[in-house]
C-alpha cells in the first residue's frame, strides 16, 4: 500500500525517431507560449498605477496630532520599549508657557526618530502607544541615496496640521482612517 | 580609355543600393533588438520595454547610445589585434551575405532595367554559403583572442556547431536547386513564381533549412557558444562596449538575412502569393516597392517565429545538439535529396 496513489512511474524508454527529432514537442511548445500573446499582462505600471494595498497594510509610521492640531505625543518611550527592531529614539521635553496650541500635553517628544532600515513594520509601536500618537499608515518608505535619509525625523513623521493644511491632513489620513 | 570605359551610372546605382541595403540592415537590426525584448515580454505576459518614446519605440536608440558611451576595455593579455578583428569581421561577414539576394522585382525604363539585387552572379546562392562559412571567424577569432577559458569554449563550440549545420543546410538546398537548375537567386524566385513556392514541394527541407539556419545564427535553442548560465556569455564575455555591440549586432543581422535567404529560397521570395501581378499594369517603381514590401513582411514573420522559438525553447545539450546535427538532420536531408531526384526524374519520364 502506497502513501498516496498518485506515484507514477517514470518512464524511461528510448525515444522513438519522432520524439528524437523533437519537432513535434517544440510546435506543441510553441502552442502554449503563443496563447500567452494574448492573455492579460500581470503588469502594474507603477508609477502611473500603484497596487491597492490591504486594510490592515502596515506601512510608513505617522505621529498623530489631535484635531485642534496639538501634537499627540508625550514622549514616554512605550514604542522604543515595544519596538522588536529597536529602531525608535526620543528625547523628551517639558512644554513651556505659551507651547499650549503645539503639544497637547505637559511632556513632549523634542527629537524622535525612527530608523527605517530596521523597522520590521510590525505594528507594535502602533498597539503600545497610549496616546494615539502613533500608527502606521498605507504607504511605504521611498527609495533614498544614502542610510542618513532612512532615518525619519520628527518633520518626516508628523501629519500635516489638521486647520492650517487641512487638504495635506486629510490625505495623510488615507481611506483607513475615513472609514473609521 | 580605360577609365572611359568605366560605366560611372553603374556604380553609382550600386553603391546607392548598398548604401540602402547596409542602413536597412542596420535599422531592422535595431528594431529586432526591440521586438525580441516586446515578444518576449508578451509570451511572458508582460509589456516589454515602454518607458523610452510612445511604446518604447526609441529604446533602442537609448541601447546604442549606451554602449557607445560604455568603458572600452581590452584585457592585457589578450591578442590585441585578433581582438580587435573578432567583431569586425563577425560584422562584415554578416552584411556581405545581403548582397546577392534579389529585394524586389527590377525596375523596368525605357533605357533598361535596374535590379534590386548588388550582384546578380551566377554562383548566387554559393556565395551566401561560403560567407556563413567565414562567420565562423568572427566567432573563432573573438573567443581566442580574449586569452578566457570559457571564451576558448565557446569558441571552440561555435564552430564545430556551425560547421556541423552547413551540411544539413546545404543538402537541403541541393533539393532546391534540383528544382530550379539554377544558382542565381533571380532565377530561384521567378521559378517559384511560375511554378508556386517551394516550401510547398519542400516542407522538410524547408524545414530542416530552417532549423541550420537557427543554429548558423547562433540562436536558441542552439546559442551553446554564449550559453549565459555555464559559459558567461561565452566568445563575447571580454567584449565591452561597441565591440559587445558588434557581436551582438551581427547576430541580429545574420537573423535578418537569413530570413532573407529563407525566404527567397522558400517562400517565393518578393513574389505575391495568388495573384498574377503582370496583369496590374503598374507603375513599375510602384511594382518594386510592393514587391520589396511583400519580402519585407515574410522576412519579418520569420525573424517573428526566430524570437518567438527563442522564448519557447531552451537550450539544447552539447550532445543532443552534434546527435540532431549529424545522426537526424543530415540522413533527413539525404533522404529529402533522394525523393526530390526521384519523383523529378519520374516525373520527366
Amino acid at each position: 500500500m502506497q502513501l498516496t496513489n498518485r506515484a507514477k512511474q517514470v518512464d524511461r524508454k528510448p525515444m522513438t525517431f519522432l520524439e528524437s527529432i523533437y519537432l513535434w514537442n517544440i510546435v506543441k511548445g510553441m502552442g502554449i507560449t503563443i496563447s500567452h500573446l494574448f492573455k492579460k499582462k500581470a503588469t502594474i505600471q507603477y508609477p502611473e498605477q500603484t497596487r491597492t494595498f490591504s486594510k490592515v497594510f502596515r506601512g510608513l509610521h505617522v505621529l498623530n496630532r489631535d484635531a485642534e492640531g496639538r501634537e499627540n505625543c508625550t514622549a514616554c518611550g512605550l514604542c522604543a520599549v515595544a519596538c522588536p527592531a529597536e529602531a525608535i529614539t526620543m528625547e523628551a521635553a517639558e512644554r513651556l508657557p505659551g507651547e499650549e496650541l503645539l503639544y497637547r500635553e505637559e511632556k513632549y517628544a523634542v527629537k524622535y526618530e525612527i530608523n527605517m532600515l530596521r523597522c520590521i513594520f510590525c505594528g507594535l509601536c502602533e498597539e503600545a502607544c497610549p496616546k494615539d500618537a502613533i500608527y502606521l499608515s498605507q504607504t511605504f518608505a521611498p527609495a533614498n541615496y544614502g542610510r542618513k535619509g532612512f532615518i525619519y525625523k520628527k518633520e518626516d513623521l508628523l501629519i500635516p496640521h489638521p486647520v492650517n493644511e487641512k487638504d495635506a491632513y486629510q490625505k495623510a489620513l488615507g481611506n483607513r482612517v475615513e472609514k473609521n | 580609355m580605360f577609365f572611359l570605359s568605366i560605366d560611372i551610372w553603374l556604380i553609382l546605382e550600386k553603391a546607392i543600393l548598398i548604401a540602402c541595403i547596409i542602413g536597412l540592415s542596420f535599422f531592422i537590426a535595431m528594431y529586432t533588438t526591440y521586438a525580441e525584448r516586446k515578444v518576449a515580454g508578451w509570451l511572458q505576459d508582460r509589456h516589454g520595454p515602454n518607458r523610452a518614446g510612445p511604446f518604447g519605440i526609441f529604446q533602442p536608440l537609448a541601447d546604442g547610445g549606451k554602449l557607445f558611451f560604455k568603458e572600452e576595455i581590452i584585457p592585457l593579455a589578450s591578442n590585441k589585434v585578433l581582438f580587435l578583428l573578432g567583431p569586425g569581421l563577425a560584422m562584415i561577414t554578416a552584411l556581405v551575405t545581403s548582397t546577392v539576394i534579389p529585394w524586389g522585382a527590377p525596375i523596368v525604363t525605357e533605357k533598361g532595367s535596374i535590379p534590386l539585387q548588388v550582384a546578380d552572379v551566377d554562383m548566387g546562392i554559393l556565395i551566401v554559403f561560403s560567407v556563413v562559412s567565414v562567420g565562423v571567424y568572427g566567432i573563432m577569432i573573438g573567443g581566442w583572442a580574449s586569452n578566457n577559458k570559457f571564451s576558448l569554449i565557446a569558441a571552440i563550440r561555435g564552430a564545430s556547431q556551425m560547421v556541423s549545420y552547413e551540411l544539413p543546410m546545404g543538402l537541403a538546398l541541393i533539393a532546391v536547386l534540383f528544382m530550379t537548375g539554377s544558382l542565381k537567386m533571380s532565377e530561384i524566385v521567378a521559378n517559384q513564381a511560375a511554378n508556386g513556392w517551394h516550401i510547398i514541394y519542400q516542407p522538410l527541407g524547408f524545414i530542416i533549412f530552417f532549423v541550420c539556419a537557427l543554429a548558423e545564427c547562433n540562436r536558441t535553442p542552439f546559442d551553446l557558444p554564449e550559453a549565459e548560465n555555464e559559459l558567461n556569455f561565452g566568445y563575447h564575455q571580454e567584449y565591452s562596449s561597441m565591440k559587445l555591440g558588434f557581436y551582438l549586432f551581427a547576430e541580429y543581422i545574420n537573423m535578418f538575412v537569413s530570413s532573407a535567404v529563407i525566404a527567397t529560397l522558400f517562400l517565393g521570395g518578393y513574389d505575391i502569393p495568388f495573384v498574377n501581378e503582370a496583369s496590374w499594369k503598374l507603375e513599375p517603381w510602384l511594382m518594386s516597392l510592393i514587391s520589396f514590401s511583400v519580402l519585407m513582411a515574410k522576412i519579418s514573420f520569420l525573424l517573428f517565429v526566430f524570437i518567438w522559438i527563442r522564448w519557447t525553447i531552451p537550450r539544447f545539450r552539447y550532445d543532443q545538439l552534434m546527435n540532431l546535427g549529424w545522426k537526424k538532420l543530415i540522413p533527413l536531408a539525404l533522404l529529402n535529396m533522394i525523393i526530390t531526384a526521384a519523383v523529378m526524374l519520374w516525373l520527366n519520364k
